[in-house]
């Protein structure tokens, strides 16, 4: 039961480049990463695309399909009705390489600037003791499979190239997140996420949650979370003062 | 700069999305202006805010959610839940007096935010829409670096939520006296009972419950009423819609009865 689709693909590079108009075959069961292949089979050869699992848990084939970041293995055909044009980009926050490929490596650039897990001192690896309950927010993060789609999608650097400097991204909140509800980090990292990786930045309209693949809670678990943490340090003078009467650390 | 900045895809469209991506934005956008076009008009109108003996409609004490506590000395008598400690300079409707704090709690509401950043400001109004402004620093300078003291708003609002309580339960009390019960009763403890779902579905509420620990082991009893706020929170934007609307809806089922519009409907 094939049918012929209308797809338009972007071709080109960092100079310059277009959609393209294709016609090409699609069965039942297929997923847009399905069309592209055929594509590349048959028509376009040398259309550059990056994938690796074809079952959504490696994060490489990110685009855009129909103006949505999407992951293409996991965008069946069948949610499209058989005559509409189905448009597919490479994603739109990072420089281009080719085709469909994208240079994500801001993403490699910002996770090195978080700094990595802390235990405490004299715990060796292998040591490590913590109950359930107090790693399970930390694991919902865990989940991410580093498909960027929240980082491409969220418009603090996609409609604004100048802010990449100065924000970490909606990927790297959960990391810090991670790392600061974790029962055995002991680095504070409260003030460094507003002051060093942007988190002032972010004015939760959830863009990032609404994309990712993982369906992990980006902004209720770990972003505003991590608001009201920032909070506490930094702009909650009466809780200061109450800590202090009472002698009590938070 | 914009999405086309340079080493991106060169794409000249804002947008590719097919489908009515405008669509939400805009019916937030129009339930937002009504709300505020409504409570402004009714903030200064300054009468038919509240019901007792004189109406020939009420059948029970009735206060509008917008005016209470009434602390100015022309407030209505009666209608002083905490007395009239303001005194007689202040002319204006004793709303104004009070407004900015329920206004305070939902503008800096993480909830709200996401609604009127999206709606009102366009930053994005839907995902992968491109915003039209050119700079963008989100919450990190004044006046939205104000949005960071939302807890503040928060206790305060638990504090209204209580007075509006203590008037609903005033309601079941007759305008004769006894006990009963008539419509106006229901609405303001229903209204009552939105704005308790509404901040104890809050995100800061969540964090003060157990949200700010780190060892959940240690605490069962907070980590406890966290699970359960968490239930709660993820029907936060739910609930904020609810109770703005229910708020809107009590205060008008007041000023019918109190103008005269129609009668409560006593049930016994
Ligand atoms: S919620 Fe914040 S981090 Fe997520 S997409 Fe929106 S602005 Fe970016
Ligand atoms: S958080 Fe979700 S959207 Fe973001 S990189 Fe991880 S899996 Fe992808
Ligand atoms: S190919 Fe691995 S996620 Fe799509
Ligand atoms: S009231 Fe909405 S987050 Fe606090």
């Amino acid at each position: 039961m094939g049918y012929t689709s209308k797809f338009r693909v972007w071709r080109g590079d960092d100079t310059d480049g277009g959609l393209v108009d294709f016609e090409v075959e699609v069965n039942e069961g297929e997923v847009v990463l399905d069309i592209v292949h055929r594509l590349q089979a048959t028509e376009a050869p040398d259309l550059a695309v990056r994938w690796n699992c074809k079952a959504g848990k490696c994060g490489s084939c990110s685009a855009e399909v129909n103006g949505r970041p999407r992951l293409m293995c996991m965008t069946r055909m069948s949610t499209f009705s058989q005559d509409e044009v189905v448009t597919v980009t490479p994603l739109r926050a990072f420089p281009v390489i080719k085709d469909l490929v994208t240079d994500v490596s801001f993403n490699y650039q910002k996770a090195r600037e978080i700094p990595s897990f802390a235990p405490p001192v004299g715990v060796e690896p292998g040591d490590y003791r913590m109950q359930q309950v107090d790693v399970q927010r930390s694991q919902e993060f865990r989940k991410c499979i580093e498909c960027f789609l929240c980082q491409n999608t969220c418009h603090v650097i996609r409609d604004h190239e100048e802010n990449k400097e100065a924000f970490a991204g909606p990927r790297y909140f959960i990391r810090l997140a991670e790392l600061d509800m974790h029962p055995l980090d002991v680095k504070d990292r409260r003030r460094g996420a507003q002051e060093e990786h942007g988190l002032g930045m972010c004015n939760i309209t959830k863009c990032c949650t609404d994309v990712c693949p993982e369906h992990i809670h980006i902004t209720d678990n770990a972003i505003i979370p991590m608001k009201e943490r920032v909070a506490d340090v930094k702009y909650d003078p009466l809780k200061r003062i109450l800590l202090k009467i009472t002698s009590r650390d938070d | 700069m914009s999405v086309n900045a340079p080493g991106r895809a060169k794409i000249d469209a804002k947008t590719l999305r097919t489908d009515a991506w405008w669509l939400q934005p805009a019916i937030t956008a129009a339930v937002l202006l009504s709300f505020i076009v409504y409570a402004t008009w009714r903030a200064f109108e300054d009468k038919f805010y509240f019901v007792n003996e004189l109406n020939p409609g009420g059948k029970v004490d009735l206060i509008s959610p917008f005016y209470s506590p009434c602390l100015a000395s022309h407030c209505v008598s009666g209608s002083s839940m905490l007395g009239q400690p303001i005194g007689s300079w202040w002319t204006l409707s004793p709303a104004l007096l009070i407004l900015v704090f329920p206004l305070g709690f939902r503008f800096t509401c993480y909830y709200y935010r996401k609604a009127y950043f999206r709606s009102f400001w366009l930053s994005p109004p839907a995902c992968a829409v491109a915003e039209p402004h050119t700079k963008y620093t989100g919450e990190t300078r004044f006046p939205l670096l104000v949005n960071n003291l939302h807890r503040y708003f928060f206790y305060i609002g638990l504090v209204f939520n209580a007075l509006l309580t203590i008037d609903a339960f005033i309601a079941f009390r007759g305008v004769q006296g006894g006990f009963h019960m008539s419509v106006g009763t229901v609405v303001l403890l229903l209204n009552a009972t939105f704005l308790w779902l509404y901040s104890l579905s809050c995100h800061s509420c969540r964090h003060a419950m157990g949200g700010r620990l780190n060892h959940f082991s240690k605490h069962p009893v907070r980590y406890r009423m966290w699970t359960w706020i968490s239930r709660l929170n993820t029907h936060h934007p739910k609930f904020a819609w609810i109770s703005l609307i229910g708020v809107a809806l009590a205060d008008y089922y007041v000023r019918c009865i109190s103008a005269g519009t129609f009668t409560d409907i006593l049930f016994f």
